[in-house]
């Protein structure tokens, strides 16, 4: 008998299309304000419009009088409904100084926009309308805004923490001691930079929506929520309320976008459980963007002091670093771990000796708790460094390329044991350099940048380059130990081959936009040869998925992708000795290609997996001692973070007039080992250099002096359009990773952070001339027509 | 007040509250969720539908306003079973990731298109700019429009 398999075994680094998009392009996707839930009652949240305030009462009478209301509370009626505060899953120290912090305030007020009552009505708009009518007196505080007043305990904003200093964190490394000093005083070339990394507003567009249904007799309790965590949301839910676990059950519906500002555990979460469980009947909350603005996480919100030391060539000697960290008014889930994840990344992607030199003190202020943004603490650790080699290069007078090129790990150094004691898996940072120099026709540029940057030119053209880690795929468990992390890094995967040869994968990944389903079925359809179509992935909910640690930090396919490849490897196992069986053969002799058990040098002795399936199912002629059915599970823990790396190169113009930036061209060259769908792939770097081209231009959560945020809409936070970007040339080299069998790397995060240095490290190379040597984010028209005129005034002083 | 609406095709009578925004009664009261709300100061596009075949943010207008007006939302885009081109060519060109922008945006785009039959990629983004996006960095959203026109 000969079988002729014609399915598809090769898909993997294909461009197939999404699976998910029908349903998301016609409007039949759920998002979880789009559930019916007959029923139930909408919760509406009262935000105090002080940054920092003593309550001093709280009058819900009124609002309870209001039609539709059910009940009204204040943050002391609802003080028992808490088994514990609101998760902080990172301490980073054992010492870190962390509030108590619950989802209404009693006592005060830390931010704007902190809850302080909620209302509970048959409609939304009859919340909304009572929450007018809650009175609440507040005694006004003093406002904690800037990080360097915040450090100075000037106004102290936890009376028990005594401090506004929460922690800081070194990063030592043993036998290295007076080395950095040592460097620093040998160095030929010393750089010193203050850089401030903004605050930022994550605004997926998909504003949080939360529901909450109790089975009041039976005792369960559904969390529908737009987030990224719903397993961790599930445990931290349980913990908070006193609900015992197994009774929790989280589901993430379509998920809108997260960047981060959907990995958390959320007062409203907490706040609709609780109510539900109080009231016994379903209670959902939907976040407007008005509130979501400073309700949700923001992202950054460093200062940062960067030391270089570099020998005569350039070759890079020491890094010292001094970071000041804003946590907000409370921390929220991992906000004190954000800057922590940049820490060994200060080095960038260069050859340093031993003598690096890391601090991080994080300070409360009174603004939006931060916490994860795309990247987090990566962003703004290759910033510092990349910016930082510019004004190196700069000093020394020699081209920013020539300088990286002098001090990139070299391919043959791989795997790199880098003076943290991390291993990087794999790179060639100079090839992706090169291949972005051609692609951007820098030398080209340089030349027309000569003829046209001269005396008195209104336009100046501009080159900026930044080379990237990105440290991704969180993460070894052990690593995360070392780090104070409470919880693993490992993730979880089940294949189930069903009776008729479909496939089930069960993940605990927990996609918001990734393409998860698409890109799963293709590592399953290539490993079992099958096709894409047959393989249905089950994700975000815990009693369909229990076990998983959910999608942040580019994470999912160097973790998650991999357990599912590993399953599959052992439903394969199992198979084959199912196929031996019924073919008479040793399992040693049998080759599994195609999607077929065949035995070696005898084509016709051949068994479809479709057939082991069915077999497996029936169970009427299995091996002795082997179960029916063919399901494997596996929890994989990664050996290491996965290093996707690479080299983005910005041009720019600059009008010296207006402060205007026009980005001319992008360039973006990126490697993340083995692409899965390049479509996906590519699709994830477009719209990561654009956040971060976005926070090099035109984002910023700013603040006046009352710690009130005076772009608190998406009217006036500069979320940019199709006509505020430049398109994206993309290019890309393959290195696979050696820690996993797909040679897979992460690539959600890259784009964002080799964009935001890119961008602006082009801005000040078009100014240079002018003696501009920074030009703070978001270099805004203003902000940069103020860095010229600073500098002219600069050098016509010093010429008198 | 009593309002009589054509919703994708299908006249609904209805009685709304005053204050009812178009996309509050489209989901809540003719219960098509396709059309999603991103913010609160029409800003972001996410609600566009088509009044009368022309792109409209659906929170700037009142449900009392589409009293005798033909509406279309996302969920009457694709006809038997087959997307319009317009989603077509998001699918093909992966104009959408997590997909919440996606309903606006080809509301909006179709309405380009009919305006503008053969836009330039400057003047797709332009056409756009009402309509935000924080996943694909538009690069992708652009091509499928324009994927759309030379398909026309």
């Amino acid at each position: 008998m000969t079988v002729t398999d014609d399915r598809p075994s090769a898909v993997l680094g294909t461009r197939l299309l999404r699976r998910e998009d029908p349903a998301l392009l016609t409007g039949e996707a759920k998002y979880t304000n789009d559930l019916d839930l007959p029923g139930a009652l909408h919760l509406a949240v009262l935000r105090s419009p002080y940054a920092h305030a003593r309550i001093v009462s709280v009058d819900l009478s009124a609002a309870q009088a209001s039609p539709g209301v059910v009940a009204v509370y204040s943050g002391a009626d609802l003080a028992g409904e808490w088994a514990s505060p609101m998760p902080s899953a990172w301490a980073v120290t054992a010492d870190m100084k962390n509030p108590a912090h619950y989802p209404l305030a009693s006592s005060k007020v830390c931010y704007v926009g902190d809850g302080v009552a909620c209302v509970l009505a048959t409609s939304d708009v009859a919340a909304r309308d009572a929450l007018e009518l809650i009175d609440v007196r507040y005694e006004p505080l003093p406002a904690v805004v800037d990080l360097e007043d915040a450090l100075s305990d000037r106004v102290v904003i936890h009376d028990e923490l005594s401090t506004n200093s929460s922690y800081t964190w070194d990063l030592k490394i043993e036998g290295t001691e007076g080395q950095v000093e040592q460097a620093f005083a040998d160095a030929a070339f010393t750089v010193k930079e203050r850089y401030v990394q903004q605050r930022l507003i994550p605004m997926a567009m998909e504003p949080r929506a939360v529901a909450a249904v109790p089975q009041p007799f039976g005792g369960d309790m559904v969390l529908y929520s737009a987030t990224q965590i719903p397993h961790i949301l599930k445990v931290m839910t349980a913990l908070t309320l006193g609900i015992p676990e197994h009774q929790m059950r989280v589901i993430a519906p379509s998920v809108g976008g997260g960047f981060g500002s959907k990995l958390d555990v959320y007062a409203e979460e907490l706040l609709c459980v609780a109510l539900a469980r109080k009231h016994r009947v379903p209670v959902r909350w939907n976040e407007e963007r008005g509130e979501g603005t400073v309700a949700t996480t923001h992202g950054r919100g460093q200062i940062q002091h960067v030391e270089l030391a570099a020998d005569a060539d350039g070759k890079l000697t020491a890094v010292r670093i001094r970071l000041l960290a804003d946590m907000g008014g409370y921390q929220q889930l991992i906000t004190a771990g954000i800057p922590i994840l940049g820490a060994f990344l200060y080095a960038g992607v260069y050859d340093l000796p031993q003598a690096y030199d890391f601090s991080c003190t994080g300070v409360y202020t009174t603004l939006t708790p931060t916490d994860a943004y795309r990247g987090a603490g990566r962003p703004e650790a290759t910033y510092a460094i990349e910016r930082a080699m510019d004004a190196l290069a700069d000093q020394m007078g020699i081209d920013p390329m020539d300088l990286r090129k002098r001090n990139f790990i070299r391919k043959e150094q791989f795997p790199y044991t880098a003076f943290t004691g991390l291993v990087y898996d794999s790179g060639d940072h100079l090839a992706a350099a090169e291949m972005a120099a051609e692609m951007a026709d820098y030398d080209g540029t340089r030349a027309r940048q000569k003829a046209q940057n001269v005396p008195g030119a209104k336009k100046l053209l501009g080159i900026g380059q930044a080379s990237y880690f990105e440290m991704c795929g969180l993460a070894p468990s052990r690593v995360l130990a070392s780090l104070n992390y409470s919880a693993g890094g490992w993730e979880a995967a089940t294949v189930r081959i069903l009776p008729t040869n479909k496939v089930q994968v069960v993940t605990g990944t927990a996609p918001h936009g990734q393409g998860h389903e698409t890109a799963w079925s293709m590592i399953v359809a290539d490993k079992l040869g099958i096709a894409p179509g047959d393989v249905d992935v089950l994700h975000s909910d815990t009693a369909l998925a229990p076990l998983g640690l959910d999608t942040y930090g580019s994470r999912s396919l160097p973790v998650g992708g991999v357990a599912i490849a590993i399953a599959c490897d052992k439903v394969i196992d199992k198979a084959k000795k199912i196929a031996a069986h019924q073919l008479e053969a040793n399992e040693d002799d049998l080759d599994f290609t195609g999607g077929a058990f065949t035995v070696k040098g005898s084509p016709d002795r051949t068994m479809p997996l479709a057939a082991i399936a069915f077999e497996a199912f029936t169970a009427h002629n299995l091996p002795d001692g082997l179960e029916p059915n063919l399901e494997a599970q596996v929890t994989y823990d990664p050996p290491n973070f996965s290093w996707p790396f690479g080299t983005h190169i910005c041009t720019v113009e600059v009008d010296t007039e207006t402060g205007q930036v026009d980005v001319l061209q992008y360039v973006a060259v990126d490697d993340c080992g083995v692409q899965v769908n390049p479509l996906i792939v590519e699709g994830q770097v477009h719209g990561g250099v654009i956040q971060g081209l976005a926070q090099a231009l035109y984002e910023e959560a700013a603040y006046d002096t009352d710690g009130n945020l005076k772009n608190a809409s998406l009217a006036e936070y500069l979320v940019p359009a199709a006509s505020d970007v430049p398109p994206i040339t993309l290019g890309h080299t393959v290195t696979p990773s050696p820690t996993n069998q797909l040679g897979v790397k992460g690539i959600g995060e890259a784009g964002t952070i080799g964009a935001a240095p890119a961008v602006i490290n082009a801005v000040v190379d078009a100014l240079s001339g002018l003696g501009v040597t920074d030009v703070p984010m978001p270099a805004s028209p203003h902000n940069v027509w103020k860095a010229i005129q600073a500098a002219t005034n600069n050098s016509q002083g010093a010429s008198k | 007040m009593k309002i009589s609406v054509t919703v994708n095709g299908v006249v609904h009578e209805s009685d709304v509250e005053p204050r009812t925004l178009l996309v509050h009664y489209v989901r809540e009261v003719v219960g098509l969720t396709g059309t999603n709300i991103g913010c609160d100061t029409s800003s972001c596009g996410a609600c566009s539908v088509h009044v009368n075949g022309e792109a409209v943010k659906s929170c700037t207008m009142l449900a009392v306003q589409a009293d005798g007006q033909s509406i279309t939302t996302i969920e009457g885009m694709a006809t038997d079973g087959v997307l319009h081109p317009m989603q077509q060519a998001f699918m093909e060109n992966h104009g959408l990731q997590c997909g919440y922008c996606t309903p606006g945006m080809v509301m909006a785009a179709t309405s380009l298109l009919k305006e503008n039959p053969n836009p330039t990629e400057e003047e797709v983004r332009l056409g756009l700019e009402g309509n935000l996006c924080r996943c694909t960095g538009y690069h992708n959203i652009v091509k499928s429009v324009l994927a759309a026109a030379a398909g026309q």
